[in-house]
């Protein structure tokens, strides 16, 4: 018998191997549907799993909330696919493509999370690259194939840099290593105290920008607001709500090694100058953006750069802030763009200029919509609001200076986003181009996510809360 | 192992060489000498790592080796000769940055990757050392022909010879993981495999593989 | 005694360069020939030019001044000088000394300045559009043959050739990146040095083409058969430069009899054989670039150049 995290990451990808055989819509949007379902119920199957190594994969604290949050994204998402994907226009080998892409990002999602072997991380995440660039580039419009392109290359460079870390992570512990270890994180982190400094150091750096790159941290951020701009709507709200948080894993598990070493650098600084960085040009940028799915992208970057300036910080109360910040955005972020998707249907244009009046065309995606966008400002009292004043008195306490700096930054990213809410959801409707397909089965994933953010934000279950605090150790 | 022993010396040479070829990747104008430099930097790159399987005893090496050669030197270069005549693609490289000027910009990386690496790794061998430098230097040439290129195929090969600094760099640590590898390679080939379907579509719906043409089509204009 | 064999060892060494240098010349123009499917002048045919021109008196044009007259004596001066200080079959010849890298740069450079001078001496178009080209692809081979022997220098601890080649001879110092990076700069300088193709074609008289050429087309008779022997005489020096620098076997020790001498002799006959077929093959096989892209390729050599410097200097000052 299998290890249960082993089926977890294969599950999908026999799917996509089935998905492939299925050339009618509704047939492979249920087929999707089920092996999503499933994925999520093994995923809570695995918190009965004892933490600990698999072989090549390994369970611990750390990664279990993002595999069943990811597991819930992928299912609300595969609903909300099924409903909207009529609306594309697909012929049937677009079909078999997107939706066999669909499974085979998921289980690079998922073997991305679970994976103990660095090598093995660097592949799921390479897989996933893959799968979503074929995701973004299926429309084959010009604008598609430019930011598929962009994707490519940028992610490919970044992805470059994070195995090149890896090979010299591995280089520096492998007089310390036995054979059979490997590239093993534990076998890793319980020699990295013996490791030459210099060496993890350089290898921290390679392994921040690279896979930072994938999550879209400043400076090779730059494919992120396209890739979210084309492509079937729902592969934005996967790339926000799941490719990220594993990027950002990956990244802390690397941190997680470096800091077992105590002469090392910090390893924060780099981690809050990123953040920082992005956190500012983001809330920045999104005040010039007309397009409203690179307008939530950028938000994206935003949102990271929080979550990356939380870990730089480091320490319990801030290491924890950061984890549910990035839980937090990947439930909103993928609610919102449910909205959008629904809403751009609705008008025949992504533009923020061609969308406005929501509520009043159709009150339960406007407030909907309304709510997702006041949660992901930060508002009260959704997950967000307690996971970023957890970052700012946690920053306040260690560097005031940098806290105010953060505060302005989130401030100006408040009130753009503000300004968008307002222009979408409230005023004069424009008028609908298209009507609605579809029906309750796209706006009830938006509802739940929102649902569960609310719940999260004013009472954690005792069990998360456990668990993420172990969580927060584990990163250091 | 220090300078004057053979095994050393070799793998040092290799290294060299797939550097140097970088370089030539950097110089070429026209696209089918790029396309044949590449190949020849596949095939060094598959003769470094049979060298390094032989030195260090590691059977997985030569099937590194062989599959760093049968895709970097002979498959992949076919296919982008063929995707060249058959579309009857642009012959130039239409360089961004001039080729004086990215020779030199070249010189300066290599340099950066030695003043980065070499005092970092001071704790390790020699050997392991200078061909980490050597395959860094390759990985950000790599990176910055992505940059000064605006031929999409160039592009691809930038990309490409990025990756065989990699595995360069792979197989320069003794005992890294074979999974390691043989991944990467495989992984090599669909990059490539995409990047082709890329190139075909770009070739039909831009008759011309040149990425500034794509410039008018991001998503917010001025 | 050991000068004795030093001066013995330099007489002979001079006496076989300069017996060497036209037959060289010839043997290249010849097997270029055949491999192009023509039967080629005898291989003796530059010695028999040079013997022939020597004996006619030189025309010069009326407004010719000294240095006209002065420029060919000059430059086979230097070049004769340079020639006698790179080692051949022995090491150990009395100038060895002075076989300064630096040196011989210099004797060189010297040379190129004699044959630019004499181009523009008399203040034709063509003299003086050669003698500008050849100084601008000047101003960068002649920094890139510097840092190669500045890369001798870390390697070697001197710049001397003799010290040199015997190092490299012991095969202490091993095969290195740096080296590499070293012989494919100095072979792109030797290539533009001795006007050869790509850079340059010695066998054309196109004016729009021509390098070398144009800046001895006014030069006849004795004077052109000095010039000639004088470009032979460069091949030749930078075929056993480069032999001395990185094919240093089988050459003799100091001091060493007769026999090593012979060996020696038999091995650099062979290796100046050898690279001589591999430069007919090379400029039989590639086409001549345009002038424009010189100071690119020699450029890259440049940078070459200094890449190895740069990758010595950072590994040995860490190491």
């Amino acid at each position: 018998m299998m290890p249960l995290p082993w089926i977890m990451v294969f599950l999908p990808w026999v799917g996509a191997l089935l998905l492939l055989s299925f050339p009618r819509l509704r047939v492979a949007a249920a087929v999707n549907i089920g092996c999503a379902a499933s994925s999520f119920l093994l995923a809570i199957a695995l918190f009965t799993v004892p933490h600990g190594e698999q072989g090549w994969t390994r369970i611990d604290a750390l990664n279990l909330p993002f595999v069943l949050l990811a597991a819930f994204v992928a299912l609300t998402t595969a609903i909300f696919s099924a409903a909207m994907i009529a609306g594309e226009g697909f012929d049937h080998w677009r079909i078999r493509a997107y939706h066999a892409a669909f499974q085979v990002f998921l289980g690079a999602q998922y073997l991305a999370l679970l994976s103990d072997n660095l090598g093995v991380l660097w592949v799921a995440i390479e897989i996933a690259t893959l799968a979503s660039v074929l995701m973004v580039a299926v429309h084959r419009t010009p604008a598609a194939m430019e930011a598929a392109w962009k994707f490519f290359m940028i992610c490919g460079f970044g992805i470059a840099l994070a195995l090149f870390g890896t090979i010299l992570l591995y280089s520096a512990a492998q007089a310390l290593l036995d054979a059979e270890s490997g590239l093993s994180w534990a076998a890793l982190k319980r020699v990295a105290a013996r490791c030459d400094a210099d060496t993890l150091n350089l290898a921290f750096v390679f392994l921040l920008v690279g896979y930072g790159t994938k999550a879209g941290l400043v400076p090779l951020h730059s494919w992120l607001p396209d890739a979210h701009a084309e492509g079937p709507i729902a592969i934005s709200a996967v790339l926000s709500g799941l490719l990220l948080n594993a990027a950002m894993l990956a990244v802390l598990r690397a941190k997680a090694i470096i800091g077992a070493h105590p002469d090392t650098i910090t390893t924060g600084p780099l981690l809050m100058a990123l953040g920082l960085a992005s956190v500012l040009l983001a809330s920045l940028a999104l005040w010039r953006r007309r397009d409203a799915r690179r307008f939530f992208g950028w938000s994206s970057i935003e949102h990271m750069g929080i979550a990356a300036f939380a870990f730089g910080i480091g320490g319990p109360a801030a290491n924890l802030a950061g984890l549910l910040h990035m839980i937090g955005h990947s439930l909103v972020k993928s609610a919102i763009f449910f909205g959008v998707g629904r809403a751009a249907q609705q008008k025949g244009s992504q533009k923020l200029a061609d969308i406005s009046g929501l509520i009043a065309s159709d009150p339960w995606l406007g407030w909907g919509l309304a709510l997702a966008i006041g949660a992901i400002a930060g508002l009260p009292p959704f997950l967000l609001f307690a996971s970023e004043y957890g970052v700012l008195t946690a920053a306040m306490a260690a560097q005031p200076w940098l806290a105010a700096t953060l505060a302005l930054g989130l401030v100006v990213a408040m009130t753009a986003l503000i300004h968008t809410l307002q222009a979408l959801c409230f005023g004069t409707a424009s008028p609908d181009l298209a009507a609605a397909t579809g029906g309750a089965a796209v706006l009830a994933p938006l509802w739940l996510h929102l649902a569960v953010a609310l719940i999260l934000g004013l009472a954690m279950p005792a069990i998360f809360t456990g668990m993420l605090g172990a969580a927060a150790g584990i990163i250091g | 192992m220090t300078f004057g022993q053979l095994p050393y010396d070799l793998a040092h040479l290799l290294g060299g060489a797939v550097l140097l070829l970088s370089f030539v990747l950097l110089y070429q104008r026209r696209i089918s000498a790029v396309i044949n430099a590449f190949a020849t930097q596949g095939a060094l790159l598959a003769l470094a790592a049979a060298w390094q399987g032989y030195v260090q005893g590691v059977t997985g090496l030569y099937v590194t080796a062989a599959i760093a050669f049968g895709a970097k030197a002979v498959l992949i270069p076919y296919a982008l000769h063929r995707l060249v005549r058959r579309f009857n693609l642009q012959r130039g490289v239409d360089p961004a940055l001039g080729i004086g000027a990215s020779l030199i910009a070249g010189v300066a990386l290599a340099g950066f990757a030695m003043m980065v690496v070499l005092p970092a790794t001071a704790g390790q061998r020699a050997l392991a050392r200078e061909d980490l430098a050597l395959a860094l230097s390759v990985v950000l040439l790599g990176g910055l022909m992505m940059i000064t290129r605006r031929n999409l195929i160039s592009q691809v090969i930038g990309l490409l010879s990025l990756e065989n600094g990699l595995i360069l760099a792979a197989v320069g640590v003794a005992g890294m993981p074979l999974v390691m590898e043989l991944s990467t390679a495989a992984l090599v080939l669909m990059l490539a495999v995409i990047a082709g379907v890329f190139a075909l579509q770009m070739g039909e719906s831009f008759q011309s593989l040149d990425t500034e043409s794509l410039q008018s089509h991001r998503g917010e204009g001025e | 005694m050991s000068i004795l064999t030093g001066l013995l060892t330099q007489l002979l060494h001079l006496a076989l360069i300069l017996a060497l240098a036209p037959v060289l010349t010839g043997c290249v123009r010849w097997l270029k020939a055949r491999l192009m499917g023509r039967r080629g002048p005898h291989p003796l045919q530059a010695w028999r030019d040079v013997l022939k021109l020597l004996k006619k008196r030189p025309v010069l044009a009326e407004n010719a001044s000294a240095i006209s007259r002065a420029a060919p004596y000059m430059a086979l001066a230097a070049a004769v000088l340079a020639a006698a200080l790179v080692p051949s079959f022995a090491r150990g010849m009395v100038l060895a000394p002075f076989a300064d890298l630096l040196l011989i740069a210099g004797l060189l450079a010297l040379s190129r300045f004699a044959m630019a001078l004499a181009g523009m001496d008399v203040g034709t178009a063509f003299g003086g559009l050669g003698a500008t080209r050849e100084m601008a692809f000047a101003a960068l081979a002649e920094p890139a043959l510097v840092l190669v022997a500045l890369i001798f220098a870390i390697l070697a601890g001197t710049t001397n050739l003799d010290v040199i080649t015997g190092i490299f001879q012991e095969g202490a110092l091993g095969l290195r990146v740096s080296l590499g990076f070293a012989a494919v700069a100095l072979l792109a300088v030797a290539v533009a040095e001795n006007a050869r193709i790509p850079v340059d074609n010695p066998a054309t008289h196109l004016e729009l083409t021509m390098v070398h050429e144009a800046m001895i087309l006014e030069a006849s008779g004795r004077h052109l058969a000095l010039w000639d022997f004088q470009a032979s005489l460069r091949l030749t020096l930078w075929l056993a430069l480069l032999a001395a620098a990185f094919l240093p076997f089988g050459m003799a020790a100091p001091g060493a009899g007769p026999i090593a001498w012979v060996i020696g002799l038999l091995v650099f006959m062979v290796k100046m054989a050898a690279l001589g077929f591999a430069l007919a093959v090379f400029e039989s096989a590639i086409a001549k670039m345009r002038v424009f892209r010189v100071p690119e390729f020699l450029g890259a050599a440049l940078l070459l150049g200094l890449l190895g410097a740069v990758f010595l200097f950072v590994s040995t000052g860490l190491s």
